[in-house]
């Protein structure tokens, strides 16, 4: 069966969604839905494992060899990311069965859990192929299945949300789909080992050019590449609050993959370089401090900090910007540690809305008092995200501003640090509103606010755990985002 | 087409922008059919002829006819005109750009034939055995990519089940809702399609089982046979459709189409080859190759089907109710 892995981390949750669906019972789909999370985060620290003993598995589905056939190949990156995907999309489920009850109606739960697997499924999917086009077949299912569960959303904007979404990420996936059709007339491949050989890079093709703009921006989109981001801050506000966890810990990291696997496998890390880089580092450094410029302006928590991840996704843009070993480390890390600390925030989000039904700011004041673990919680995961010692967040930041050092880039190093300090100013508000804030005399009139239940704690403390533990003991992550780094660097071989 | 697409985007009557996208699309499918492409003609004439306009027409009953071009005015600043307007040149201008040195159509030296095409041509007769060489890299070679695109369907349906109101499921309010229906008058009509219906079902069964040796399979079957039972329910009402074929059945349909796939995978992978190896499946390569294919289609097809009717049943059941409020 160990032969089997890199197919059963895709096809476990693919096939328990169906299932899902036939229990037609919420409670029970969730149990299953859990089970079948946990057994694909099992998988993948199995392949990961298997990876960093012996090396690239690949996997011939059908049997068919490659190019021919479809291969399922697992690297050191897509291992790496399959476990981010797996853990984080496990971790918000878990918190999933507390966490939809008020949000979303009762007959409509299992559905909720068919396309949430679905969704995850679909990610895991796309990371663990070697095969371009499969990458689009599993980024449909996955983008068709975060449509639906945008428009959960109780508020009606969700669904206008969820159809802005659709239309820009339709747009992305065309985009990419041209892409991919312009290479396969130039190479008669899918297959993405295959098709970066075959590739005439040193021909100054036009066809070849054009595919890569239309991938990169294609990608863009789906990723909120700045200026690319206006889809996501509604989605993330209006979508149930379990919803915008799963995306924003999960959805994104994806696409950033997906950006990585085009750039250094496929075309090659030096391909567009002295033109496409600059840009990256431009754009990146433009969303962290155009997003978070806006973010502290928000009203309204969960969009606060949706901005947030449009700037935390520019750290990642710059990290690839640079392009060298060390960079690429730098955004690999913080692939990781946006995830924990996103995952960790927008939880503390759900709880609160299970309690109070809103985000707004004025409803976070003097909220500490009643909610102190659900607060503390956003203290911590908010210290991660500015990039304070002894979290997760401080090491990835490091890596950046290290990186950009090493390669004489002084400037983009202290934007970098800059931005932090944006970061600062926007989590202070909240926690000072919390801790310090006055309670509206109307709030208190009511029946005073009890702390979260248990189902949305747990999940919630495990990930702020992993993020101070993380920020401790580093040598998981660092050890595989550094070799997955160099070996991405080393020619995609 | 051109004219076609500058006519739709023209049109203010959108009834006849869904009758021309629906042109359009069989434009498209002559184009196909024109560049050789026989499967994917035929699939382009099921769904952007057939279910495509069904499906536009059913929502224009919701939202009503014309735009309202009178109460949302356009108000886009000029900024953002230009930029649209800068985006779509330059996409153009790319695409333009991107195909000016690409291998030519059909040259027997452009690298698309060179690579994989050739296994494909030459071998899968005796690799796989059966005439039709685009099902065999649809289900066989690359029949994960298939199975992919029916969990498409499978999360396109359920997606919408999420959006729409499940009374769909609930047998109580099924026959409260008396809305009218103009439909209900057209005997002509009705007579006419209780001929053509049974025939409509049987091409979707021949479609489906003759996959192998001409163009067809699981996908144009399963959209044909849903055609059939949507003409059906457009002339005689959501009601007796539903007792026809309850959608709860529907639902274990859908579910059952993607375990019938999966599980042609599974049990290959119990079997001793990979996930989606057929050759295992019987003494025979060859025929178990066979075998897997037929498998795989009938749960495509059968997934495709009720996966189309759901989404029909869906939104006849949103056009129904609100009809009801008013």
């Amino acid at each position: 069966m160990l032969d089997h892995l890199p197919i059963l981390q895709v096809i476990v949750p693919l096939l328990a969604a169906p299932a899902c669906l036939l229990l037609n019972n919420a409670r029970l789909a969730w149990l299953f839905a859990c089970l079948a999370g946990l057994i694909s985060l099992v998988i993948s620290v199995a392949l990961l494992v298997q990876v960093q003993q012996s090396g690239v598995i690949s996997y011939m589905l059908g049997s068919w060899e490659a190019p021919w056939g479809i291969e399922y190949r697992i690297d050191l990156l897509s291992a790496y990311v399959l476990l981010i995907i797996s853990s984080l999309g496990t971790i918000v489920l878990l918190a999933a069965n507390t966490g939809i009850r008020q949000e979303i109606a009762a007959d409509k739960q299992s559905l909720f859990y068919v396309l949430y697997l679905l969704c995850m499924a679909g990610l895991l999917g796309i990371v663990a192929t070697g095969d371009i086009f499969n990458v689009f077949v599993f980024l449909e299912i996955s983008s068709l299945a975060t449509y639906a569960l945008v428009a959960f959303g109780r508020d009606r904007r969700a669904l206008l949300a969820a159809y802005q979404y659709l239309i820009v990420g339709t747009i992305g996936a065309t985009f990419l789909l041209i892409g991919i059709g312009l290479l396969y007339s130039m190479t008669g491949t899918l297959n993405i080992e295959d098709m970066a050989n075959r590739l005439p890079v040193d021909t100054n093709s036009g066809t070849v050019y054009t595919a890569f703009i239309f991938m990169i921006v294609g990608i863009g989109l789906k990723l909120a590449l700045f200026p690319l981001h206006l889809w996501l801050p509604n989605t993330y506000t209006y979508a149930p609050s379990i919803v915008t966890a799963f995306l924003a810990a999960t959805a994104t990291k994806v696409a950033i993959y997906l950006l990585i696997r085009v750039q250094f496998s496929i075309f090659g890390a030096d391909f567009g370089g002295e033109l496409i880089q600059p840009i990256f580092i431009v754009l990146g450094l433009l969303g962290v401090f155009v997003a978070s410029t806006v973010a502290i302006k928000q009203s309204n928590i969960k969009r606060l900090f949706a901005y947030s991840s449009v700037a935390q996704i520019g750290y990642m843009i710059i990290g690839i910007g640079i392009g060298t070993s060390l960079s690429l480390q730098g955004t690999l890390l913080h692939l990781f540690n946006h995830a924990l600390m996103k995952g960790a925030l927008f939880l503390a989000l759900a709880a609160v809305v299970y309690r109070i039904g809103s985000t707004d700011r004025t409803c976070f004041n003097g909220l500490a008092k009643h909610m102190p673990w659900t607060m503390a919680a956003i203290v911590i995961a908010g210290l991660s995200l500015i990039g304070v010692p002894l979290t997760v967040g401080f090491i990835s930041k490091w890596y950046l501003v290290l990186a950009s050092i090493d390669s004489g880039m002084w400037p983009v190093a202290l934007l970098i640090v800059l931005g932090s300090l944006l970061a600062v100013y926007y989590v202070w508000a909240l926690v000072e509103s919390a801790y310090f804030g006055k309670a509206d005399a109307s709030a208190t009139s009511s029946a005073p606010i009890k702390e979260a239940p248990l189902g949305l704690l747990i999940p919630l403390w495990l990930l702020v755990i992993a993020n101070v533990y993380f920020g401790i003991d580093t040598r998981l992550p660092l050890e595989a985002s550094a070799s997955a780094a160099s070996f991405l660097m080393g020619g995609g071989q | 087409m051109v004219v076609t697409a500058l006519a739709i985007v023209r049109v203010s009557d959108l009834f006849a922008a869904v009758m021309l996208s629906g042109i359009y699309g069989l434009l498209s499918a002559s184009f196909f059919v024109a560049l050789d492409a026989v499967d994917v003609a035929f699939t382009e004439a099921a769904v952007g002829a057939g279910i495509f306009p069904l499906l536009m027409m059913l929502v224009l009953g919701v939202t009503g006819r014309y735009e309202k071009t009178k109460l949302v005015p356009i108000k886009a600043d000029v900024v953002k005109k230009l930029a649209l307007v800068l985006a779509l040149l330059v996409t153009g201008a790319l695409l333009v750009f991107g195909t000016l040195d690409m291998p030519i159509f059909g040259a027997a030296d452009a690298p698309a034939q060179q690579h994989v095409n050739i296994r494909y041509i030459q071998q899968s007769p005796t690799e796989i055995g059966i005439p039709n060489m685009v099902t065999s890299v649809l289900a066989s070679y690359r029949g994960y990519d298939t199975f992919g695109e029916v969990l498409v369907i499978f999360t396109a349906a359920m997606g919408v089940l999420a959006l729409f109101s499940s009374q769909l499921f609930s047998q109580v309010t099924a026959s409260k809702n008396k809305a009218k229906n103009e439909m209900h008058e057209h005997n002509v009509l009705r007579i006419v399609s209780k001929m053509l219906i049974p025939f409509i079902l049987l091409f979707a069964f021949y479609v489906q089982f003759h996959g192998e040796y001409g163009p067809g399979g699981g996908f144009q079957a399963g959209v044909i046979f849903a055609a059939g039972i949507i003409l059906y329910t457009m002339l005689y009402g959501l009601d007796k459709a539903r007792q026809v074929i309850k959608p709860t059945v529907l639902r274990v349909l859908c579910a059952l189409g993607v375990f019938i796939y999966g599980t042609t995978g599974v049990v290959s992978m119990l079997a001793g080859g990979n996930f989606l190896d057929y050759s295992v499946l019987a003494n025979d390569p060859v025929i178990g190759q066979h075998l897997g294919i037929l498998v795989i289609e009938l749960g495509v097809g059968i997934t495709i089907a009720a996966g189309m009717i759901l989404i029909f049943f869906a939104f006849s059941q949103q056009a129904e109710t609100q009809l009801g409020e008013q």
